[in-house]
């Protein structure tokens, strides 16, 4: 079984290939099959990882060195249960998104590009699987770059002229906040002389309070926290992702952020250490009132806003103040309701912006170009468009944590944690933010099902089945994670029970 | 078939038949059929259930664990028992009123009412054999959810705005009140499953018992407890058969049913021994000021959904009273105002097909054109205020033998009081539909009754009403084994 | 003061690269400062891998003293990086001039209020 060896090398080298591949062969149609397979390939890959981390025991992780070097002195590819999760999810997103690409791209990017749009895809891809699976914090930064510089592109090939300005706002800040990540991870190499995150982790205990030290975490924290979208940092992700094309969209709402997520949990709890982190800076009570602020904020922006997609734009930047909340805890059900969300939350936003997409299909009318999701053309469309309408509906329920959504069982732990931290208060402050969340979807049902159209926008069809019916498998995820949880919430348990130290 | 299989069969089947409504919707009739025959399947699973509990049995099913330590499960006792039966027996009825009620006035989207409906009682049946916190709180929002698109049926303006009172009451009381305390339950008692006696620690400090208490009262916003009753007028706009079966009998009795599941498998009656006083001020407070509300509201329905409001308070006033008696009293009067209530807005709903009236001052003389319709609205109207030979009497005679043995004057008095208030705000209504003489107007429109469906519905529940008053043994049965007391 | 000149020249330049970028409102401005930030990274990372009097890293006794070279390597992934940052940024900037007609933030930003402007007025018509 040499191939199960090298699973975490083809993890990424899968969906790197099928980029330069669809490039030379300039094909559109060649490109989406290309990408679509390596995307799925890479989702097997990361099947496979997962049974291959599930043998092993609690804590225990899959160690792979590139090209033979050993660690520290050499790349490691390292894969542990937290890894194998946000692995699966950001290849089963790309296969997904992918598979539902072919009917929104045809109609939203111009012909001779479709070629590129896939590369693009499937560097964006590889970068973010990248970042995920290597324990080398300077590949950290090279795969963020691979995935950060192809989602510019991305967006930029929105049809609204507005995606390119958008796009530029994204380059600029996203540089920025790599570039203080590189920051960051120049000081740690400073001061331990490895790059091996596990390395450096050993190394950090001696000299945790060194200036330095403290510098590369202020530099990680704001670097990583402008990727995640943390609030106040979030400016340039409202505009991205409505006037990217709607697949991009469903995909970089439902991974990248999340992905950066993971870099932040890795630093903080695996190479940092809580001690320094938790303990000696004020991080968690900026962390805890900042996410308080993008649960309140963004969500009571979001819900007046008259462009669908921009609407939950602003609903993501509300929700990853739930994930961060979590995080700010420093406790096991705390961490572990970050991550079951983070999890839970890429698969209801992917539905989402996957079904917005199929919106804007059905309601474009032939010939002109894509038209924007505002609320006034949306008028009576649940008639029109059934199974679009009430997957946006389900899906929505899950922002915000109906019991028996996906969204109930990430909102349930945090209330836990919220409690266990002795702050009971908090319990009040998630409720009542998923009120608002209430009410933002409550605008899209009243207009959706219960107005009706007005006149010279009647027309509108279901969306093509290839867009359906993975958007509505996804859709049926965020019920299955909210009923049978083993995957989410047991590996989300575990992973937190080996990451902080109260679990271990 | 094991009980165990048949409480599965009995949760399955409304959501087969939803299914097979959904499938059937290019046919009207056989659509109708699929959902006459569900009901009635369902009811006879769960009258199967009734001699093993009878006997003692509690047949279990775990469905999933979503939750370390809480799953969703599913537990017949027989409180729950009693409100399955009510629930499925009346959908039967309302069923063939639904039927006659929807053709008779072309209502557009039957198919998705009849689905949603199916659904809404799927609900139901999970709430009421819920094991545990956790389950009944997901089919409760459940339910909210899947009766929003009944409330907003017609899509009118004014649908749209009772759609949204109704959803923001029960939404936001249930996520920002009942969860927590849901929460709290595990929080503390590191379990939610309903067991006899109640399972928080004894030693549980009296303040902590009380804000609980009024997480979980104010938390069931079905339950109608003022000042969370708003979203129940709001719901009226809903076609006919909504109101009666939902917001008369399945949806409000959910809210009841949790208040004394609550109180007698969460709480048990010994841990709230004093931390439940304030709740009888408020359920005596929300009992009279509706009836207040209900002596002015001129409009048939708006009357009828305060005294519904009025009613509800009565089954949390003997929850609060913790007396055995008062107890089984409250388990009674979810039967008693089931029967009651359903039966007076069928016949509200006949009027409206038949004559199209909506206010209570346009009735005057109706009775001699729909005597069937009003002798109905009669009886229910008596089983309201609590007379025999209704149903009513006998639940409201537990209640009060309940406030008597614990002395709880304050009590008896609300009681009475809102007795005399049910007299004044019913008894004028059936004064004017026998004795008043037509109007000019109305005479000058003749109408029968209404379509016979609808006619044969409300005399089968008028008869249950006054049936159960000479038989109460079943319901009285189960409430007993609830208390267990012999 | 000396010894410590590598990196005063670093964080100023850091500054004032952070400092254009938020500073102006045109956009080739604005590209020409973040490659000023990028640049005071390549010098953090360079400068403490130079040993005086070092030589590169030969496996002979003859060279006992040699620069460290990974951050050399290092720092050559991230000028690539930084030029594929430039030439994206460029070419966007590019695309912008032609659709908008200028390079200025202020000037993109008032056009985008227009369009929405005018399509709120379209919407308010048509209703």
């Amino acid at each position: 079984m040499s191939l199960a060896t090298h699973l975490p090398a083809l993890q990424v080298v899968l969906p790197l290939l099928s980029a330069p591949l669809a490039v030379l062969l300039r094909h559109g149609g060649v490109a989406f099959v290309l990408v679509t397979a390596g995307a799925w390939a890479a989702f097997a890959t990361a099947i496979g990882l997962w049974l291959q981390v599930g043998q092993l025991e609690q804590g225990a992780f899959i160690s792979y060195p590139i090209g033979s070097w050993a660690p520290p002195w050499g790349i490691e590819y390292r894969v542990d249960r937290l890894t194998s999760l946000v692995l699966l999810l950001v290849s089963g997103m790309a296969a997904l998104v992918l598979t539902a690409s072919r009917a929104s791209v045809e109609r939203e990017i111009p012909r001779e590009s479709h070629y590129l749009f896939y590369a693009m895809f499937g560097l964006c891809l590889a970068g973010l699987l990248g970042i995920t699976i290597t324990a080398d914090a300077f590949n950290v930064f090279v795969f963020l770059e691979i995935s950060s510089l192809s989602s510019y592109v991305l967006i930029a090939l929105g049809r609204d002229r507005r995606a390119l300005a958008a796009a530029y706002r994204y380059l600029i800040m996203g540089t920025i906040g790599a570039t203080f990540i590189v920051i960051g991870i120049g000081f740690l190499y400073l001061m331990t002389g490895t790059l091996n995150l596990a390395d450096m982790a050993a190394r950090i205990g001696a000299i945790e309070s060194s200036r330095p030290v403290l510098a590369a975490l202020a530099f990680l924290t704001v670097g990583i926290s402008l990727k995640l979208a943390l609030f106040p940092l979030h400016q340039w992700l409202p505009n991205a992702y409505t006037y990217a094309p709607s697949v991009v969209t469903a995909f970089l709402a439902a991974t990248a952020t999340k992905v950066s997520v993971y870099v932040l949990i890795r630093f903080y709890f695996s190479v940092f250490g809580e001690s320094l982190v938790f303990d000696k800076l004020p991080l968690p009570q900026i962390m805890l009132w900042l996410s308080l602020f993008a649960m309140f904020a963004a969500s009571f922006t979001a819900i007046f806003q008259d462009n669908l997609k921009r609407l939950f734009a602003y609903s993501s930047v509300g929700q990853m103040g739930y994930i961060t909340l979590g995080l700010s805890f420093d406790s096991v059900n705390g961490l572990a309701a970050s991550i079951v969300h983070l999890f839970n939350h890429g698969i209801a936003k992917g539905a989402l912006f996957l079904l917005i997409g199929g919106l804007v299909l059905g309601i474009a009318k032939p010939g002109s170009a894509p038209p924007t999701p505002s609320f006034d053309r949306l008028a009576g469309l649940a008639k029109r468009m059934p199974l679009t309408c009430l997957g946006i509906v389900i899906a929505g329920l899950s922002l915000i944590g109906v019991p028996g959504t996906a969204g109930f069982i990430s909102k349930w732990y945090l209330i836990l944690a919220a409690l266990e931290s002795g702050q009971p208060w908090l319990v009040g402050a998630v409720l009542l933010s998923s009120l608002l969340a209430i009410a933002y979807l409550w605008r899209f049902v009243e207009v959706a099902y219960l107005r009706s159209p007005a006149p010279g926008h009647e027309a509108g069809t279901e969306a093509p089945h290839s867009l359906l019916i993975p958007a509505w498998l996804l859709v049926a995820g965020t019920i299955w994670f909210g009923l049978d949880t083993s995957l989410s919430l047991g590996s989300a348990l575990e992973a937190a029970g080996s990451l902080v130290r109260s679990g271990r | 078939m094991t009980p165990e299989t048949i409480l599965a069969v009995a949760l399955a089947l409304p959501i087969a038949g939803g299914l097979g409504i959904a499938l059937a919707g290019r046919v009207p009739n056989l659509r109708e059929g699929v959902t006459l025959s569900t009901a009635v399947l369902l009811f006879a699973c769960v009258v199967q259930l009734l001699d093993p509990v009878m006997l003692g049995g509690r047949p279990e099913l775990l469905l999933l664990e979503p939750l370390p330590g809480l799953p969703i499960a599913f537990r017949v006792e027989p409180l729950g028992l009693l409100f399955a039966l009510i629930a499925s027996g009346l959908w039967i009825v309302n069923s063939v009123y639904s039927i006659g009620y929807m053709r008779g006035n072309g209502e557009g989207h039957q198919t998705r009412f009849y689905v949603c409906f199916a659904l809404s009682l799927a609900s139901a049946i999970a709430i009421a054999f819920a094991a545990n916190l956790l389950t009944l709180f997901l089919f409760y929002e459940v339910l909210t959810l899947i009766t929003y698109p009944l409330v907003t049926h017609s899509g009118t303006d004014q649908a749209r705005r009772g759609g949204r009172t109704y959803l923001a009451v029960l939404m936001g009381t249930s996520v920002l009140l009942l969860l927590p305390a849901v929460l709290g339950v595990w929080f503390v008692a590191g379990t939610t499953d309903f067991q006899s006696g109640g399972i928080l620690p004894a030693d549980m400090d009296q303040g902590a018992v009380m804000m609980l208490l009024a997480l979980f009262l104010f938390g069931t916003a079905k339950a109608a407890l003022m000042p969370f009753h708003r979203w129940l007028p709001a719901a009226m706009v809903a076609p006919t058969p909504v109101s009666a079966l939902l917001h008369a009998v399945a949806v409000v009795k959910a809210g009841v049913f949790t208040v004394v599941k609550v109180v007698v498998y969460v709480f048990g009656l010994d841990t709230l021994a004093g931390a439940s006083d304030w709740l009888i001020g408020i359920a005596g407070f929300t009992i009279v000021a509706a009836s207040v509300v209900a002596l002015n509201a001129d409009n048939l329905k708006r009357r009828l959904a305060y005294s519904t409001v009025s009613q509800l308070s009565y089954v949390v006033l003997a929850a609060a009273l913790l007396a055995p008696l008062s107890l089984i009293g409250a388990a009674l009067h979810i039967a008693a105002h089931a029967f009651g209530k359903i039966t007076l807005f069928f016949a509200a709903g006949a009027i409206y097909t038949a004559a199209h009236k909506t206010q209570v001052s346009q009735l005057d003389g109706i009775g001699q054109r729909m005597p069937w319709t009003m002798t109905a609205f009669a009886i229910g109207a008596l089983s309201m205020i609590g007379l025999p030979p209704a149903v009513g009497f006998v639940s409201k005679w537990y209640i009060v033998s309940g406030a008597v043995a614990e002395a709880q004057w304050f009590a008896l008095t609300v009681i009475l009081l809102s007795t005399l208030l049910n007299a004044g705000y019913f008894l004028p209504i059936i004064y004017r539909a026998f004795l008043r003489p037509l109007s000019v107007e109305a005479a000058a429109h003749p109408h029968g009754e209404a379509p016979l469906p609808m006619v044969a519905a409300l005399t089968v529940t008028a008869a249950g009403t006054l049936a159960l008053f000479f038989f109460p043994d079943v319901p009285l049965a189960l409430a007993r084994q609830m208390m267990a007391l012999p | 003061m000396i010894e410590h000149f590598s990196y005063i020249v670093t964080v100023f330049l850091m500054i004032a690269g952070l400092y254009i970028v938020i500073a102006r409102g045109n956009l080739i401005k604005k590209l020409v400062g973040l490659s000023i930030f990028q640049t005071s990274v390549y010098l953090l990372y360079l400068a403490p891998g130079k040993l005086l009097g070092g030589t590169a890293p030969i496996l002979a006794p003859a060279y006992g003293v040699y620069s460290n070279p990974l951050p050399h390597v290092l720092i050559l992934t991230a000028i690539v990086v930084g030029v594929a940052t430039l030439a994206l940024g460029l070419a966007l900037a590019v695309r912008i001039r032609e659709v908008y007609g200028t390079i200025e933030e202020d000037e993109i930003l008032a056009l985008d209020h227009r369009i929405e402007e005018a399509e709120e007025q379209g919407e308010e018509r048509r209703a």
